[in-house]
């Protein structure tokens, strides 16, 4: 049963995305940008589901260690792997942004920086799990350094604001302009960009529990 | 023995094994000056632009230099099991965290201090350093603590790992990245002869709140990393 939604979920969200993809194709370019002003639809849906992973690792590892269930731990690692791969993404298309508006692939600015060391930060959570073999030292000590994170995003973020700043200024929020039926359009993409980010959760907590089941199996062969 | 007495104990203790051995004091200055040396090969020592760098670079060689150190911490405690004798004895794991964690900041100290006047020496930033060294001294004194406070919590979290000496520098830089930038920043400033005003003021409390935090969450989180 749970295959099925998660596949349904799966299904829905590509569907979302390619028609996303054909309706964002046919939107005019934009005036002073271009077309590859278009990137935004992705770029910004990227980061804040990114954003939205990395407070879901920091709720999970708190409940493992309050718990010691590792249906937390499975959680915390699914989230903060698919996390880090739309925080790449992120990167990505920013890079691909700033090489056609700035001229240059990479910008030593405020918000780069610090999604840069955010990636970091996520990736050496990854090392560290590899790092160890005991299930239950690898959860806590996970748990941990995933708590350590999330206290130092925001200290990156406002700290390297203070040392520059170059991106451009949140269009949403921030006081910028764009057009009424292009947020809905963005909203799509939005979804469909959280959607997908939680069908690979899902997909990659199904593996978790997999993983752990066949690894319990093999101790009690080993103790017989 | 109450809270204090312990930490202070844990302390003296790592203080005397290291006078004792010298293993990683020794490792770590080492370390410091070939780093240093590096660098005269990187950029041109004389030019003016090194002031503008030399806050970078003096925090380059601490953070290098002082991982050795934070490293040795609690792999010190491993051979002869006397980790789980530590974690066995009747001290919370924040008083055994927090002792170990002066017992290091001493250390780190002590190779900056040594450092630091090779560094302008080499550097040809001896007036500059000179006319402003009580404002630098505050600043390594804060981010060294910074330093110490992730390193000794991350030294207790790799000690038990593979690649035990990849690791640490992998996830503490990343997380150091605020107190680093400020730290660098700062110095540079007063390395220009820039007072410890404006900006300044505003990493200098950055780097107060950073330190304040991280020990805090160590505090808290460390008998988890210990005990499990």
């Amino acid at each position: 049963m749970r295959d099925k939604i998660i596949y349904l979920l799966g299904v829905v969200a590509l569907v979302i995305l390619v028609w996303n993809i054909n309706t964002i194709a046919q939107l005019p370019e934009e005036t002073r940008q271009g077309v590859v002003f278009k990137i935004i639809f992705f770029h910004v849906p990227m980061a804040i589901s990114a954003m939205t992973a990395s407070a879901v690792a920091l709720v999970a590892s708190v409940l493992f260690l309050i718990t010691k269930n590792f249906k937390y731990d499975a959680l915390a690692v699914s989230v903060t792997e698919v996390g880090l791969a739309l925080l790449a993404g992120n990167l990505v298309t920013g890079s691909i942004w700033g090489r056609q508006i700035w001229g240059i692939w990479w910008a030593w600015d405020a918000r780069l920086t610090s999604a840069l060391v955010c990636w970091l930060l996520y990736a050496g959570y990854l090392m560290l799990r590899r790092a160890i073999e005991e299930p239950t030292q690898r959860a806590t000590f996970a748990a941990v350094f995933s708590i350590f994170a999330f206290i130092d995003v925001p200290i990156v973020i406002f700290s390297i604001k203070w040392w520059r700043t170059q991106h451009p200024q949140p269009v949403f929020w921030g006081g910028g302009s764009f057009p009424p039926d292009w947020t809905t359009h963005f909203m799509w993409n939005m979804l469909a960009i959280a959607l997908v980010g939680t069908v690979m959760v899902a997909v990659r907590l199904r593996q978790e529990e997999c993983q752990r089941e066949i690894d319990s199996l093999r101790r009690m062969a080993h103790a017989i | 023995m109450n809270f204090f007495r312990q930490v202070f104990v844990i302390a003296v203790k790592d203080l005397r094994a290291e006078i004792r051995t010298k293993e990683a004091i020794n490792a770590s200055f080492a370390f410091a000056l070939v780093i240093l040396l590096l660098f005269s090969f990187a950029f041109d020592p004389e030019a003016e632009t090194t002031r503008e760098i030399s806050g970078g670079l003096l925090w380059i060689v601490f953070a290098f230099a002082g991982t050795l150190v934070l490293n040795r911490s609690f792999a010190r405690e491993l051979p002869n099991d006397c980790l789980d004798a530590l974690v066995a004895a009747p001290i919370s794991g924040a008083a055994l965290y927090l002792g170990k964690a002066i017992a290091n900041y001493v250390l780190v100290l002590a190779m900056e201090l040594v450092s630091l006047p090779v560094f302008s020496i080499f550097n040809n930033v001896t007036r500059p350093v000179g006319q402003q060294i009580w404002p630098i001294l505050l600043v390594m004194a804060l981010g060294t603590w910074g330093l110490t406070v992730i390193g000794t919590i991350f030294s207790a979290l790799t000690v038990n790992i593979r690649l035990r000496e990849v690791m640490l520098p992998m996830l503490t830089y990343p997380i150091l990245v605020p107190a680093l930038m400020g730290a660098m920043l700062m110095t540079s400033s007063l390395v220009m002869g820039k007072p410890l005003a404006g900006d300044n003021l505003t990493w200098l409390k950055m780097l107060i709140g950073f330190d304040l935090i991280y020990t805090a969450a160590s505090l808290a989180l460390v008998e988890i990393v210990l005990v499990g």
